[in-house]
């Protein structure tokens, strides 16, 4: 059974169509690459995946494990083992990186009719986790991303990511605004989390990534549709002739 | 609590024409007819055995509340109240309680549970059983006031304190707030039934959290509360009022009076949270909650800080205040006002610097939901004598949906070259960004507002005491329940 089957499916951003018959299944443990000349809806892909507001679906059908993931609301398709490592994440004031990440631990597990984990158990989790990523928890201690640098917000979502286990990550750009050390920094840790059990959508305009998360496949997402699929090779064929083939933003 | 006969025959000597009106009898009697006059007045101080200077003080306040208008310059409606529609003394045996839990509102009952207060806690704050049945005779609260007696501390109730230290009540009542200083203080002062008294001895640093919880009063839950408080030199008393859990209260009037005392060095940090019964969802038969709280630093670097979660009542207006005498002495406001649905509030606070560099800090937190409107009035009034006075001001206020109401009136008075006043302000709304981002993580829409809010309040909520904080930020969870989405 596929983890992720999306078929046929069609979404608007207000009245404007962005998805117009998207078709992809992935497979337990499989890293897919999405790449396309911007405004061809990747990052509404991304939102349609994960309940955004706003986000309107028109057409089609999406099925996660073996539920109608459209039927739940964003939160739940988080408890449900969806996550997505946003290009720009938000700040949010106040709320220490260690207290948000408790609370979303705790909401799966509540959702799961598990027991909930305390403070003590959370914070050797989390030094855990980290520990294998090579990074510091200390950026846990401030309120979630207030004042972080491009690469540190990036970073932090690559631990939230691995404290929360999900089972479908979508990376929609995570090495947008990095320079090649950052880059590589991220890129080890995603790859730390690969596993079997988890399959990954990695979103992203230029396939330098590519060459540090090595994709089972590739596809190219333009004018709403996919419009080739492939293996590596594709990433570096894009890299050499650009989008224009399938440009023509309609 | 009856009174017995010899009170009764004690008052009648002193009073014998008083009670011309066919009072006499009224004095067995244990709640007092409805209705304001000089009569009801020494009712009331007769059942307390209080000496004639308070009477005489109260008496003074009532003349003087009939010469005043009610004010209305608050940005807060509500229904006129009518001053001879309650009734001013009630002993607890005249309360309706409820059976058992059955028969409380099932609302109230969803409430407490999701602030995890136990079964027994519950029947105490419904009123089910009366506060003494609720602790057996090795209580809590009993070991718990024979260590504060051990070490000096007075901790009792007002009208306690009236009779077993007369003089100390009589030195410090309405000096901090006299009683022709507004029309709802005046009229406490008139009327005030109940309330905490606190003293404690120099030098002594008391040790532990004051708690109204553990004030356990024979008489009335006061819809007319007088506290006193006073830290002698060198001093510290923190002192928490209130709880968590909502309190219905047929008396739709509050009208409290607090005052703080400190003297040189001392400190009192006085904690409230404050949930009292908002009304329905139009905020009918909600709690008016009209309170005059005031601190005076008396002393040279002494200290008062207002710390205060309020989250209840349909209309809120408060303005918790330090007066700063004492040369280096501080005055803090921390405040987190909460309102959804209808309520209204229309709260803030006063410092006043008279003596040489004195500090305050004021930091609000005012968050609206619903169709609520919430106001921050605050006043930093520096006296010509106040040389190097600082101020610092913050007010933040946040909108969550589309028909709410934030206002800031802040007045700044400075009569002295030197001195510091700084405000700023900021309005927000809870972003879509915010939210998806915490959804996307598995927080429901309700854990999101309540974390992105405690997150907005933490200034205010990490000056809380322990006990209270925890409590405070479930509090402000439940509270905004419904306003998103």
């Amino acid at each position: 059974m596929s983890i992720l089957s999306i078929e046929n499916l069609h979404a608007n951003v207000g009245e404007t169509e962005i998805l117009r018959g998207i078709n992809l299944k992935i497979e337990p443990g499989e890293v897919h690459a999405v790449m396309g000349p911007n405004g061809s809806g990747k990052s509404t892909l991304s939102y349609v995946l994960a309940g955004r507001d706003g986000y309107c679906v028109t057409d089609g059908s999406v099925e996660f494990k073996d539920i109608d993931l459209l039927e739940l609301e964003a939160d739940e398709r988080a408890n449900e083992g969806v996550f997505l490592a946003f290009q720009y994440p938000v700040e949010v004031p106040g709320v220490t990186g260690m207290t948000f990440l408790r609370e979303a631990y705790n909401s799966r597990l509540r959702y799961e009719g598990r027991e909930e984990a305390d403070a003590m158990e959370f914070l050797k989790l989390v030094r855990s986790k980290a520990k294998d990523l090579n990074m510091s928890d200390d950026m846990l201690k401030r309120p979630v991303n207030v004042g972080f640098s491009g690469g540190e917000k990036k970073r932090n979502e690559i631990l939230q990511m691995a404290v929360l286990e999900p089972k479908l990550a979508i990376l929609d750009e995570t090495d947008s605004g990095l320079d090649i050390d950052a880059l590589k920094l991220v890129a080890d840790g995603v790859n730390a989390l690969r596993t079997n059990e988890r399959s990954m959508l990695i979103i992203t305009h230029y396939q330098r990534l590519l060459d540090y998360i090595k994709p089972d496949h590739v596809h190219v997402l333009a004018r709403g549709q996919i419009q080739r699929s492939g293996g590596k090779e594709l990433a570096l064929e894009l890299e050499a002739n650009g989008y224009a083939e399938f440009d023509g933003k309609g | 609590m009856s009174i017995d006969a010899n009170t009764a025959d004690r008052v009648k000597e002193l009073e014998v024409d008083k009670y011309k009106y066919g009072f006499v009898t009224n004095i067995e009697m244990e709640t007092a007819p409805k209705g304001l006059n000089e009569d009801i007045i020494r009712f009331i101080s007769a059942k307390k055995e209080e000496p004639d200077w308070l009477l005489q003080w109260r008496l003074k306040a009532y003349r003087h509340w009939l010469t005043m208008d009610e004010p209305d310059w608050a940005k807060v409606g509500y229904d006129k109240i009518d001053y001879q529609d309650l009734h001013y003394y009630a002993a607890p045996k005249n309360i309706d309680r409820p059976k058992s839990l059955d028969e409380v509102d099932p609302e109230l009952l969803k409430t407490y549970e999701k602030l995890g207060i136990p079964l027994k806690e519950q029947e105490l704050l419904s009123g089910v059983v009366a506060v003494d049945a609720v602790f057996d005779s090795v209580s809590v609260a009993t070991t718990y006031k024979a260590k504060l007696t051990e070490m000096g501390v007075i901790f009792c109730s007002i009208s306690e304190a009236v009779r077993e230290y007369p003089e100390l009540v009589e030195k410090y009542i309405g000096s901090v707030v006299p009683y022709s200083d507004n029309y709802f203080a005046t009229l406490n002062s008139a009327v005030f039934t109940d309330g905490s008294f606190v003293y404690v001895p120099k030098g002594l640093r008391c040790p532990m959290e004051l708690s109204t919880y553990f004030r356990i009063n024979a008489e009335n839950t006061g819809q007319f509360e007088r506290t006193l408080i006073i830290a002698d030199e060198g001093a510290y008393v923190s002192y928490l009022e209130g709880c968590t859990a909502p309190q219905r209260d047929e008396n739709q009037l509050h009208a409290a009076v607090v005052e703080l005392v400190t003297l040189d060095n001392a400190e009192i940090k006085y904690s409230t949270v404050q949930n009292w019964y908002p009304g329905d969802e139009n905020g009918k038969g909600g709690i008016y909650n009209f309170v005059t709280k005031r601190g005076a630093c008396r002393g040279e670097n002494s200290k008062i800080s207002w710390t205060q979660v309020e989250t209840g009542s349909a209309v809120t207006w408060k303005y918790p205040s330090c007066i700063l005498q004492g040369d280096n002495s501080i005055g803090e406001f921390y405040s987190v006002a909460i309102t959804n649905n209808a309520q209204q509030a229309d709260t803030g606070t006063k410092m006043i610097h008279l003596g040489k560099n004195t500090r305050s800090t004021v930091i609000s937190k005012g968050i609206s939901a619903g169709r609520a409107d919430n106001t921050y009035r605050g006043l930093v009034k520096i006296l010509p004598r106040a040389e190097g006075a600082r101020n610092f001001t913050q007010c933040d206020s946040l909108l969550i949906g589309n028909k709410c109401g934030a206002h800031t009136v802040p007045y700044i008075e400075s009569r002295n070259p030197s001195a510091r006043v700084e405000h700023e302000a900021t309005t927000s709304k809870i972003s879509e960004d915010q939210m998806f981002y915490c959804m996307q993580r598995g927080l429901s829409s309700e854990a999101a507002v309540s974390l992105i809010v405690n997150g907005f309040c933490k200034e205010v909520m990490k000056e809380l005491p322990m006990e209270f904080a925890v409590e405070a930020q479930k509090l402000i969870g439940i509270s905004l329940e419904g306003s998103v989405g």
